[in-house]
């Protein structure tokens, strides 16, 4: 093992985790501002992802796409929180599952019926395309950079929004008290609207960008919402800062666990043996480091203050 | 004289093509239409049902369900197929752990299963069955004849596959035929996505070639990020990971690829021919290797329910081991242990005409079987 391959695996890691961050992040704003439990953030990914496919292939740039991506999930955010979720804040979880559950089954067959079940493509823009050259003598894809790099734009933009702006300022104060926000006067249901529609257009985001290095296809936003669950998990429910280090933690752990798990097998066993074992032990290895911090610090991380 | 000969020829021959079965037979397909495996299934259920609209009969019913690609599901549906449907015939997994679910309790309960497209190495050898047949292939066959190809000119091999049945069996496959050195041999989950860990091993492990076997979406996205990397490592692996089903969605970066196959596009023969020009017609698309599979399948079933009952077991079983099809492959026959004898060939991905397909390259195999037959006493 070289330092150069090191290197390229934590970026690798690091990649992985910014994405998670973008789908956790609005995941835990959601659970922390409304209390909502929403299964179908991972259908909001997959319209981002949809939605950039299908404007690229219209327009040819993936660019006015990834625009079109933001656009469409945060609609599709509004409009499901206008006509579905507004009416399941005061709902305990288990409504909220069962009615978000059915929102994956109804976007996930919706989006079949308008474009069929085979994959579509999404081709990364050419300013992005190809390697870079990294200290230590390796490559690493441009494109990757470019997540990497946008998902800290957004985790900063964030940062900003909640600290330093009006909005931030009502959604914190929606976090720790929301009776009481709601008898000062916000109009909370416009604050719940906009939350939401932002939750989404950053999971509309990751869609998108995933989408051009993945394929694009019905069923892709469940695996990371799963992940997603976990890192915020982790963060501790309701927590931006927690989401963005359990996902750079998860990131990292996953990547690092398929890496090395089986060369440390390997020293054990024959490596066939080893690629299989190694295998299926870095699949387990996330939900290992979970109920690890889970047994340490039971509510995450950074439990936000009012659970 | 020569006319009344030719009428009599004329009428028999409408007769055997449009006569009615002794029973009427029922076949529950249980395949994959959702999710990142649905490009598979959704083949299978095409080829399957151009066979059976060409032979038509109205006494062959289909049923199709989706599996979603769970094993769970795919037990339950197996399980309302043979209770409450009462079909006699169940096809059209497209996944060996799914398989290994279903068809092993489905002839336990006296049912025949034909498989389109898994076939575990379980299933080949000693726990082979008589009700039990695979007119796809074994699982380790075409990875058999990419480890053959290696021999020519690659001398140390990085592997990978999903850690699942048939990736245990197309990396041992590849591995009997295969006398390099191997540079790594590494298992992903199954419906991986992101593969940037491995791309890197790839990159640091000194390969001269590299062998995956990702079928579906995995393979797509695989693709993708390779063609991305820099890496400059030659990839190649059996027909799934360049079907039909995935080239467009890969695009220009599998251009290149040599991958195995028992059948491509431009085979000249006039079974492929028609079936290319009917499958293009029905569904205007290509068709990938799955479809092939699946529209033998369901001519072996055809064929065999218009000479036997399904009801009885033992003759329907005996005429179904005669493959009296014309199959888009050329040469198809049964072994022993029921898994097909047939040639494989190396094929090249290329674009013509705007389309991304497979041409034909060269045989590798010829007449091949597998290593199981040997074990299975029936």
């Amino acid at each position: 093992m070289t330092l150069a391959l090191a290197l390229e695996q934590l970026l690798n890691g690091l990649q992985l985790g910014v994405m998670l961050f973008l789908m956790a992040a609005g995941l835990t704003l959601i659970f922390g501002v409304m209390g909502l439990i929403n299964l179908a953030h991972g259908s909001l990914y997959m319209v981002g992802a949809f939605a950039c496919a299908t404007v690229a292939a219209w327009t040819g740039s993936f660019w006015i796409g990834l625009v079109a991506s933001l656009a469409a999930a945060a609609a599709a955010g509004a409009l499901v929180e206008l006509v579905v979720i507004r009416r399941l804040y005061d709902r305990d979880h288990l409504d909220q599952v069962l009615a978000t559950f059915a929102l994956i089954l109804m976007f996930s067959e919706g989006t079949r019926w308008l474009f069929g079940s085979f994959p579509l493509y999404l081709d990364i823009p050419p300013l992005l395309q190809g390697a870079v050259a990294l200290p230590g003598g390796t490559e690493y894809p441009v494109y990757r950079l470019a997540i990497i790099a946008a998902g800290a734009v957004v985790a900063f933009g964030l940062y900003m929004l909640i600290s330093r702006t009006r909005l931030g300022m009502r959604i914190r104060a929606g976090e720790s008290d929301r009776e009481m926000i709601g008898a000062l006067g916000v109009d909370i249901r416009t604050l719940y609207t906009v939350v939401f529609a932002l939750g989404a257009a950053l999971a509309g985001l990751a869609g998108a960008m995933v989408g051009a290095l993945q394929s694009v296809q019905v069923g892709m936003g469940e695996p990371v919402l799963i992940l997603a669950f976990v890192v915020i998990v982790i963060g501790g429910i309701g927590s931006i800062k927690g989401a963005l280090l359990g996902a750079l933690l998860v990131g990292v752990t996953d990547t690092m666990g398929r890496f090395l798990l089986p060369k440390i097998l390997a020293l054990f066993v024959a490596p066939a043996q080893a690629g299989m074992i190694g295998g299926a032990a870095a699949s387990m290895l996330i939900y290992i480091v979970m109920a690890v911090i889970l047994a340490v610090k039971p509510r995450g991380l950074f439990p936000a203050a009012h659970a | 004289m020569k006319k009344m000969l030719a009428a009599a020829t004329l009428a028999l021959s409408m007769s055997t093509a449009g006569m009615a079965f002794a029973e009427p037979l029922k076949i529950g397909m249980i395949t994959t239409l959702s999710g990142g495996g649905a490009g598979l299934g959704i083949d299978t259920r095409d080829g399957f049902m151009l066979a059976i609209k060409n032979a038509g009969n109205k006494d062959i019913t289909v049923v199709t369900e989706d599996d979603a690609q769970k094993p769970e599901l795919a037990v339950q549906i197996a399980d309302k197929m043979i209770q409450s449907d009462k079909v006699d015939i169940l096809t059209g997994i497209v996944w060996s752990n799914l398989l290994m679910a279903v068809a092993p309790s489905a002839v336990a309960q006296g049912k025949f299963y034909v498989s389109t497209n898994a076939a575990p190495a379980a299933l080949a050898g000693a726990n082979c069955n008589k009700l039990y047949f695979n007119a796809a292939y074994q699982n380790d066959n075409l990875h058999e004849a990419m480890g053959e190809y290696a021999n020519k000119g690659y001398k140390k091999m990085f592997i990978l596959a999903p850690n699942y049945p048939a990736g245990k069996d197309s990396l041992t496959g590849f591995k009997r035929y295969y006398k390099g050195q191997l540079a790594a041999e590494v298992y992903t989950q199954v419906g991986q996505t992101d593969y940037a860990a491995e791309i890197a091993q790839m990159r640091a492990s000194g390969a001269d070639g590299i062998f995956v076997f990702l079928p579906g979406g995995m393979g797509i996205a695989f693709m993708k990020q390779f063609a991305q990397s820099g890496v400059k490592i030659p990839v190649m692996g059996p027909g799934f990971s360049f079907s039909q089903d995935v080239l467009p969605a890969i695009g220009d970066a599998a251009i290149g690829a040599k991958a195995s196959g028992q059948w491509a596009p431009d085979f000249d023969n006039a079974a492929s021919k028609k079936f290319l020009a009917d499958f293009q017609k029905e569904y205007n698309r290509l068709p990938s290797i799955y479809a092939v599979q699946a529209y033998d399948a369901a001519q072996l079933i055809v064929a065999a329910a218009s000479k036997a009952s399904v009801k009885n077991a033992d003759a329907f079983g005996a005429e179904l081991k005669k493959a009296d099809i014309q199959s888009p492959r050329g040469k198809f026959k049964f072994n022993t242990n029921q898994h097909p004898i047939q040639d494989i060939y190396l094929t090249e991905v290329i674009k013509q005409n705007g389309v991304i397909t497979n041409k034909t390259v060269e045989k590798i195999f010829s007449d091949h079987g597998d290593a199981y037959a040997k074990d299975c006493k029936i």
